[in-house]
């Protein structure tokens, strides 16, 4: 197969580059052996992947194939679902986020999270959401405006709102939203920033405008972003992990690496079948 | 003539059943039915009202003197209006956190069953019948609040609403506002419980994954998100204690001295109780009509708070859509 099959032409010589010069940086985070369960439903077995640091690694996979569930274990949000249980270990600065003397509220900080649907607070200002985790999470800062201009900067959104900082956040469209929702995410300086499916409420032309952010984002943070999109994943990401779960059966990992090997040369059969649209 | 489309009247096409146009008729018939008891009323008590202003003038409101058998009479209902006001507030000070701590639980902390347990339970709180609830006040409650009042008096008694300078503490407006706010309690948990569990999931697992606890989360998104419904049920609940009458007539000693401040002072004000208190002991045709106009202003206070709460929650209605 060769790259003309995808759109993202340009984008996935760009990611061939940056994967080599990120090849061997060092991990932010490391799922070992995890599987999860709701109830007695098994969804998830034996997950291992590695997240290494400053770069994107995309999760993607057919629907039900537990890419979201995976994704909100990684900051603890999981065990908030009532029946909600895990196995396995999953590492982040050199020990595992779940051993009883790690407070889930300080991993939440650290990894943060942007959620499929844009989900911006309605009774707070574009100012108010963008600093809500300072709030939320109790933490103590004096440089507010500073904050302020920073992350929706860097969330590519501050030339369009700032002059209207102090309007209510219900004003910005979906795609406006997603990007405030991320400056939200970096307020409270994250390490590790979670995104499920950022774009798939959004047109193509926020959908863009995301895709941009994360890749400027990536440079400094450490993305892991779940897409059911698989130009998206060449676009953005530098490692693609894939997900896929057979009939009755919790997911899996069937293959992952430097996202130009997983769509140019996978090694899996399913691997190939699936980035080449041949089914999910 | 030609030129003209005939139209074709698809609305009443649809509704040409003979058995739907019955129906329809009835619904329509027992919806205005309500309107017109509703007015009706509000007809009876304005005009039984006249004499009272025509004898008393603008007095009858802003005064406290009730004496019949002077010439002229003198009536003002000014105390009992402001009493009504008193008790309701009180009652709110005691239902509106007892209401808000009830919901967060049953919604955000309680499992399940004792959940769905506790709601019934609550709800089954608003069947008792008032009177019940006025004597089991009057019995089993009135000896512990002597109690709790007199600690609050001794140790709290330099703040003026706790002053008391008859030691006498049976008859206070806390006791009946007491009351109240146990019959406050389950109109308010059911709508701030209704709201709160309203709460976009997506909001909260935004305030999740910013590392929030409960208290913030309340604090800064799910309060805030739920204001105005949860305004519109303390409104309900205020509506409900303005126009209670026979739970606080067994508690409450009715003075006609303005009770201003003093909440755990003997002797209090209520238009409802006065009208209850003095109706089987009226002097002629004249006090009666004191008190229909008691009433009547009694009723409009209650259907102002009330309607302003329906707006009130209709309004958060449509925001949350």
């Amino acid at each position: 197969m060769t790259t003309s099959e995808f759109e993202g032409v340009d984008a996935l010589e760009e990611t061939y580059a940056a994967a080599s010069r990120t090849d061997s940086k060092p991990l932010a985070m490391k799922a070992q052996d995890v599987s999860v369960w709701f109830g007695k439903r098994k969804v998830l077995e034996g997950v291992n992947i590695d997240f290494p640091e400053q770069s994107c690694t995309a999760l993607i996979g057919p629907s039900g194939c537990g890419k979201s569930t995976f994704i909100r274990t990684l900051n603890r949000l999981h065990e908030l679902l009532p029946g909600a249980a895990l196995a396995g270990e999953v590492y982040y600065d050199g020990k595992d986020i779940y051993s009883p003397d790690i407070d889930p509220v300080y991993i939440r900080l650290q990894i943060g999270m942007v959620f499929q649907k844009p989900n911006p607070f309605p009774s707070m200002t574009i100012r108010g959401n963008v600093l809500s985790g300072l709030k939320l999470s109790g933490m103590k800062r004096d440089n507010h405006d500073e904050i302020v201009e920073q992350t929706l900067t860097a969330a590519g959104l501050w030339t369009e709102v700032k002059d209207r900082l102090d309007h209510a956040a219900g004003e910005l469209s979906g795609g406006q939203q997603q990007r405030l929702v991320i400056a939200r995410a970096l307020a409270v300086q994250p390490h590790v920033l979670l995104m499920d499916e950022p774009c798939s409420a959004l047109d193509p032309a926020s959908t863009l405008k995301i895709e941009e952010t994360i890749r400027e984002l990536s440079k400094d943070v450490t993305i892991i972003i779940v897409t059911h999109n698989m130009q998206q994943a060449v676009r953005v990401s530098d490692y693609t992990a894939f997900f896929l779960a057979a009939e009755n059966e919790p997911g899996r990992v069937i293959e992952q690496g430097p996202t130009t090997e997983i769509f140019s040369n996978p090694k899996d059969q399913r691997t190939l079948d699936y980035v080449n649209g041949r089914f999910g | 003539m030609s030129q003209t489309e005939a139209m074709r009247d698809l609305h009443s096409a649809a509704t040409s059943h003979r058995g739907d146009r019955v129906f329809n008729r009835i619904v329509t018939a027992a919806a205005f039915t309500s309107l017109v008891v509703l007015a009706g009323i509000a007809i009876f008590l304005g005009f039984q009202a006249i004499p009272a202003f025509q004898t008393q003038g603008i007095a009858f409101l802003t005064t406290t003197d009730w004496d019949i058998n002077t010439d002229p009479p003198t009536a003002g209902i000014w105390g009992m209006l402001y009493g009504s006001v008193l008790l309701a507030v009180i009652g709110l000070f005691i239902a509106v956190p007892a209401s808000l701590l009830l919901s967060i639980f049953i919604v955000f902390l309680a499992p399940q069953k004792v959940a769905k347990t506790l709601t019934n339970l609550i709800d089954l709180m608003a069947a008792i019948p008032s009177v019940i609830l006025g004597l089991w006040a009057f019995y089993i409650l009135n000896p512990p609040a002597d109690e709790w009042q007199r600690l609050l008096n001794q140790y709290l008694g330099w703040i003026p609403i706790f002053q008391n300078d008859s030691g006498n503490f049976l008859g206070t407006p806390f006791i009946a506002g007491f009351v109240l706010a146990i019959m406050m309690i389950p109109i308010v948990t059911s709508v701030t419980r209704e709201v709160l569990g309203r709460t976009p999931p997506d909001l909260i697992n935004a305030a999740e994954s910013l590392g929030c606890s409960l208290y913030t989360m309340l604090r800064y998104v799910a309060l805030p998100y739920g204001r105005g419904g949860i305004i519109g049920g303390v409104m309900l609940g205020l509506g409900r204690a303005l126009g209670e009458t026979i739970a606080v007539f067994f508690v409450l000693k009715v003075v006609f001295e303005t009770n201003w401040y003093k909440i755990i002072e003997s002797g209090g004000g209520s238009v409802a109780t006065l009208i209850v208190g003095r109706f089987g002991e009226v002097t002629g045709p004249f006090e009666l009509q004191l008190l229909l106009a008691a009433g009547f202003f009694l009723f409009i206070g209650t259907l102002v708070v009330n309607v302003i709460a329906n707006l009130i929650v209709n309004r958060t209605g449509r925001l949350q859509k």
